[in-house]
């Protein structure tokens, strides 16, 4: 496949030089350029804060949680492959643990509403088992509680979620990284499946 | 914000009212940890930022403490809202961005971009019956078509299909304005995510 560019969004959603949707996106250049600049800052960069390895472990679990068939996502692919590249037996394990996390959302209960309590709706409360934690270790598995919290049921997050964190040693600066880190990909893979969907009319 | 804190970092959070309701009312937002102080800024810090103004802030002041993801999420925020070449006009844009908001729960979200659809698209009632009954609530066929591919993107995973799109089209949208209601969806699964996880609003509704 021929992609315009170096550009992970048009390769994931298989967009061409020269065709409509390539044009569709120049036409919003700083969104197609910060995009990109967003995965560097998080992925490429040498990154401060949280080790390579946890960016790309929560990125592969989120990448699975939003695949409709984490099977022949390209999404899910991608960010298990570069997983795999850094520690291949961590990425088996975070592929096993997404797939038993799959639900569908968003859900949740609003806090301290008793006019919206009535859309209140429940949901899968997932945390990386009890067996599976000391292999990832304290910090990495708050932080895949977190990004599946984030994922399904951000309405939910509350200060002791991020109080939890800290527990499991994530500094603040690290918890605002992770948090951008998993609201990024909400970004990306929601735009690579949108844009996949566009070019079936196109 | 108290002399002691819990542990380092996070903010004690005062005892200001809690909205109840999705809301066009003007809201604050507390961060529950600590934000860093606009005299520790550093050249980075401030390219970070992008304007100058966001240093008053609590929410960018904190987000700041990663400059670089900061500064890329920030220009494409601009872009997807207030690049005025084609595409989507910015009333839907911002009820793209009210419906995911509604759909994912952030009242502070909510909040900000149903006055602005309301202001642009000079439709407050239309925007309350979003707000008040949720994303399903009778629109026009044009407003419908926005909320309704707006909820597709939002949901984990994606309920988009190319019906929801073809049904964008049939309103007169053409790719680029598609394309742009994909994008404020898709950026405020984004903005939803960092305002519900890292503080809260505060303010009566």
């Amino acid at each position: 496949m021929t992609t315009s560019s170096d550009d992970v969004i048009d390769t994931l959603a298989g967009i061409t030089a020269g065709s409509p949707l390539d044009g569709v996106r120049r036409a919003r250049p700083d969104t197609r350029s910060h995009a990109q600049a967003g995965y560097d800052e998080l992925f490429t960069a040498a990154p401060a804060g949280p080790s390579a390895a946890e960016r790309q472990a929560v990125a592969a679990f989120v990448a699975v949680l939003h695949a409709v068939d984490p099977d022949s996502d390209p999404a899910a692919a991608h960010y298990r492959t570069l997983l795999a590249a850094t520690d291949a037996t961590l990425a088996h394990r975070i592929d096993r643990l997404a797939r038993a996390a799959r639900t569908t959302g968003p859900y949740g209960a609003y806090p301290a509403s008793t006019v919206l309590a009535a859309e209140n709706t429940d949901g899968l409360r997932f945390t990386v088992p009890g067996d599976d934690r000391p292999l990832l270790g304290e910090r990495l598995a708050a932080a895949l509680d977190q990004a599946h919290l984030l994922v399904f049921r951000p309405r939910e997050a509350g200060a002791d979620d991020l109080a939890a964190l800290q527990r499991a040693g994530w500094a603040p600066t690290e918890i605002v990284t992770v948090t951008q880190l998993v609201g990024f990909l909400a970004f990306q893979l929601r735009l690579v499946t949108g844009l996949r969907t566009l070019k079936e009319l196109v | 914000m108290t002399e002691t804190l819990p542990s380092a970092g996070t903010v004690e959070t005062a005892a200001a009212p809690r909205p109840e309701r999705f809301t066009r009312a003007e809201l604050g937002w507390e961060p529950w940890l600590e934000p860093l102080a606009a005299d520790d800024l550093t050249d980075a810090h401030w390219h970070g930022l992008v304007e100058r103004s966001r240093v008053n802030s609590d929410y960018f002041r904190l987000l700041v403490r990663d400059p670089g993801i900061l500064h890329a999420r920030t220009k494409a925020d601009f872009d997807i809202f207030h690049n005025r070449a084609g595409g989507l006009p910015r009333a839907e844009r911002e009820l793209a961005a009210a419906a995911t908001s509604r759909v994912n729960g952030c009242i502070f979200c909510a909040s900000v971009h149903a006055r602005f659809a309301a202001h642009y698209a000079k439709a407050p009632a239309d925007v309350q019956r979003l707000l008040d009954d949720g994303v399903d609530a009778p629109q026009s066929d044009r407003w419908r078509a926005v909320i309704a591919a707006a909820a597709a993107v939002t949901a984990t995973p994606s309920a988009l299909t190319a019906d929801h799109l073809r049904a964008l089209a049939d309103t007169g949208l053409d790719l680029l304005g598609i394309s742009d209601v994909l994008h404020s969806a898709a950026f405020f699964g984004w903005a939803n995510r960092l305002m519900l996880s890292l503080g809260e609003p505060f303010g009566d509704a």
